[in-house]
């Protein structure tokens, strides 16, 4: 169940409570996020829409790690992470989640393999346990036949895939999706669609996305509004959670 | 090992950038084994200057002969072991371009003081019954496709007329350094067909002396005992001797340093630049590998081991095409008959390479290590 008012009870996968952060422009303070609070069941599927400049991503990086707040807490799985080093931030992140970016980010001068093996090599896993792991969520997207293949070598719609493909292979707790469909034709986005939303209720995992594109949102199971910082509405979309403001 | 794949893979995404920058690191350390060459060859009797011989000279010049007389005096002083002279002959083999030294030597004492040279004994024995004998150095038979008992003709410069002497034997330096490119023969030959001036003279004396300690005694005791005569001495260590010869050439220490320090520091400005345009246009890769969990530290690494690999794999293959060009030997007909890349020499020049490599991959590696995953995001 996803909640925006606080009360959720402290068996939430993500629990944030007044969630603040500040940006210096200059001499001018701007308040991207006030005040947040948000509970995210395992298995959820939330979209964050909004408008540009809102939040969402910057609420992404805060929930991925990859950016502190200026006040308010985050914990996941029951570990709070806001009071991470830099180091330990970034080795949490390697074991728990899983980022999938708009513009894919793979890396041109590895194979869809090597791409999808960069996450495992930060493991103990065995080069063969590796194999095993990249082969089966290559499988999962779709793309075993494409394994050797160079980014340069597939289509966007493919790349992306190969990307999701990276973002599950070391099994993170959650996945944060920023804009996954944004650089892809209708037809191409709906398949990304539809892998992601198989990863979510075939393979139970929690998914948190940053959209502009309604028809995106529509798959997840909430749809949260940012806006200015704040979450102003919430409204249920395909799945099954509710939400409570 | 298991990173490798991403090391390689990130030098191959601008493939002649890679090998050009490699072949930068190439030439650069090319150029250094050829400098290390050219200025071990100048230096090389600093090298091979024994530590208990000392060199007496005509005070005048060295050009000037001493008294052959002096060789008892000499012996006599307390702490000499064994004295030997030497006349420089300087003939001609054919050509002026086949510059090689040849030495008048005395055959009965030659050997005890410079034992670094060995000749087995029957080519020795046969040497010595043969008034026109001569030993050479192995480089030399090698040069001019002499075997032994080749009959070989010089034209004497300093000595008129012409001159033949037979090969009989072939001498071994036991060190790398030595020089190999050696023509010996008998003093006595030389003083009996030049029995009008040269009768009785000498071109040098090397002593040799039970402890390297009393050297600088010595050497004063020699200079004092033959001074306000008309042959004064100048003695000095075999070294030093050797360092006045390399003065006349002038600083070359000085100008191979700062030949190479240039070449260097270019090396060093055009790998730096070539590394921060490598970060630059993949800011966001790296980003990227923060992002899914590697850690700031393996980013520095990885920058720094793109820049050591570029370095390593170019000044190896450098320093081997500089160990391939001398593996001939001198290539100047006798000017550098010292022409060899010793191993010590490469295995500096590969720590310089590596020093440079690391030098220019520090910055960049520091910027993508600093890299905010968050800004370049924001940046796409």
């Amino acid at each position: 169940m996803v909640r925006v008012d606080g009360q959720g009870n402290g068996a939430s996968l993500v629990r944030v409570r007044g969630l603040d952060k500040k940006y210096q422009r200059g001499s001018e303070e701007i308040d991207v996020l006030q005040g947040l609070n948000l509970d995210v069941d395992t298995g959820d599927f939330v979209a964050f829409m909004g408008p540009s400049g809102s939040g969402k991503t910057t609420l992404l990086n805060l929930l991925g790690g990859l950016d502190l707040p200026t006040r308010g807490t985050i914990s996941v799985a029951g570990d709070e992470i806001t009071h991470l080093s830099g180091s330990k931030l970034t080795q949490w992140r390697a074991r728990h989640v899983g980022f999938i970016f708009q513009m894919y980010n793979l890396i041109p001068v590895l194979t869809a393999f090597q791409n999808v093996e960069l996450p495992l090599l930060l493991t103990k896993l065995s080069k063969a346990e590796r194999r095993n792991h990249v082969e089966v969520a290559l499988q999962v997207v779709g793309l075993f036949d494409r394994m050797h293949h160079y980014p340069r070598q597939l289509s966007g719609g493919q790349e992306q895939r190969v990307a999701i493909a990276r973002a599950i292979v070391a099994d993170p707790t959650f996945l944060l999706c920023d804009e996954p469909t944004g650089d892809l034709d209708r037809k191409s986005a709906d398949e990304i669609l539809d892998l992601i939303s198989r990863l979510v209720q075939e393979h139970h995992k929690t998914v948190l996305m940053v959209t502009h594109d309604p028809a995106a949102a529509a798959r997840a199971h909430m749809i949260l509004h940012l806006e200015k910082g704040v979450l102003r509405e919430a409204q249920r979309a395909g799945g099954g959670a509710e939400v409570r403001r | 090992m298991k990173y490798f794949h991403l090391l390689v893979a990130s030098l191959f995404r601008r493939k002649i950038r890679t090998l050009l920058t490699t072949l930068s690191f190439a030439v650069a350390l090319f150029l250094f084994g050829l400098l290390v060459v050219v200025h071990g060859a100048f230096n090389q009797g600093l090298d091979v200057a024994g530590a208990d011989r000392l060199v007496v000279i005509n005070k005048v010049s060295i050009i000037q002969p001493l008294p052959v007389s002096y060789e008892e005096r000499l012996l006599h002083l307390p702490g000499v072991k064994a004295v030997t002279h030497q006349n420089w002959f300087g003939g001609v083999y054919q050509d002026e371009r086949n510059f090689f030294p040849q030495m008048a030597n005395d055959d009965e004492t030659f050997r005890s003081v410079f034992g670094e040279f060995q000749i087995p004994d029957d080519q020795w024995q046969a040497y010595m019954t043969d008034r026109e004998g001569a030993i050479v150095g192995p480089d030399l038979l090698k040069r001019y496709h002499w075997k032994v008992g080749d009959r070989v003709p010089l034209k004497g410069t300093i000595f008129p007329g012409a001159w033949e002497f037979n090969i009989r034997g072939v001498y071994h330096g036991a060190r790398q350094q030595d020089d190999n490119t050696q023509f010996w023969f008998h003093y006595k030959y030389l003083e009996e067909r030049e029995n009008t001036y040269w009768k009785g003279l000498v071109g040098w004396y090397t002593v040799k002396v039970y402890r390297p300690d009393d050297s600088v005694r010595i050497s004063k005791q020699i200079d004092a005992m033959f001074a306000n005569s008309p042959w004064e001495t100048k003695t000095e260590t075999e070294k030093s001797f050797a360092a006045d010869w390399v003065k006349q050439a002038g600083n070359i220490s000085f100008l191979m340093m700062s030949i190479g320090g240039v070449v260097f520091f270019t090396l060093l400005l055009v790998t730096g630049n070539t590394m921060a345009i490598a970060v630059r246009e993949r800011m966001r890769e790296l980003a990227v590998l923060k992002a899914v969990g590697f850690t700031d530290g393996f980013v520095l690494v990885l920058v720094l081991a793109e820049s050591l690999l570029v370095a390593a794999l170019g000044g190896g293959i450098g320093l081997l095409l500089a160990k391939a060009f001398t593996l001939n030997g001198d290539p100047t007909r006798g000017l550098l008959p010292f022409f060899f890349l010793p191993v010590p020499a490469m295995v500096v020049g590969l720590g310089l390479a590596l020093f440079v490599g690391i030098a220019a991959g520090i910055l960049p590696a520091i910027s993508a290590m600093r890299l905010n995953v968050v800004s370049v995001k924001r940046k796409v």
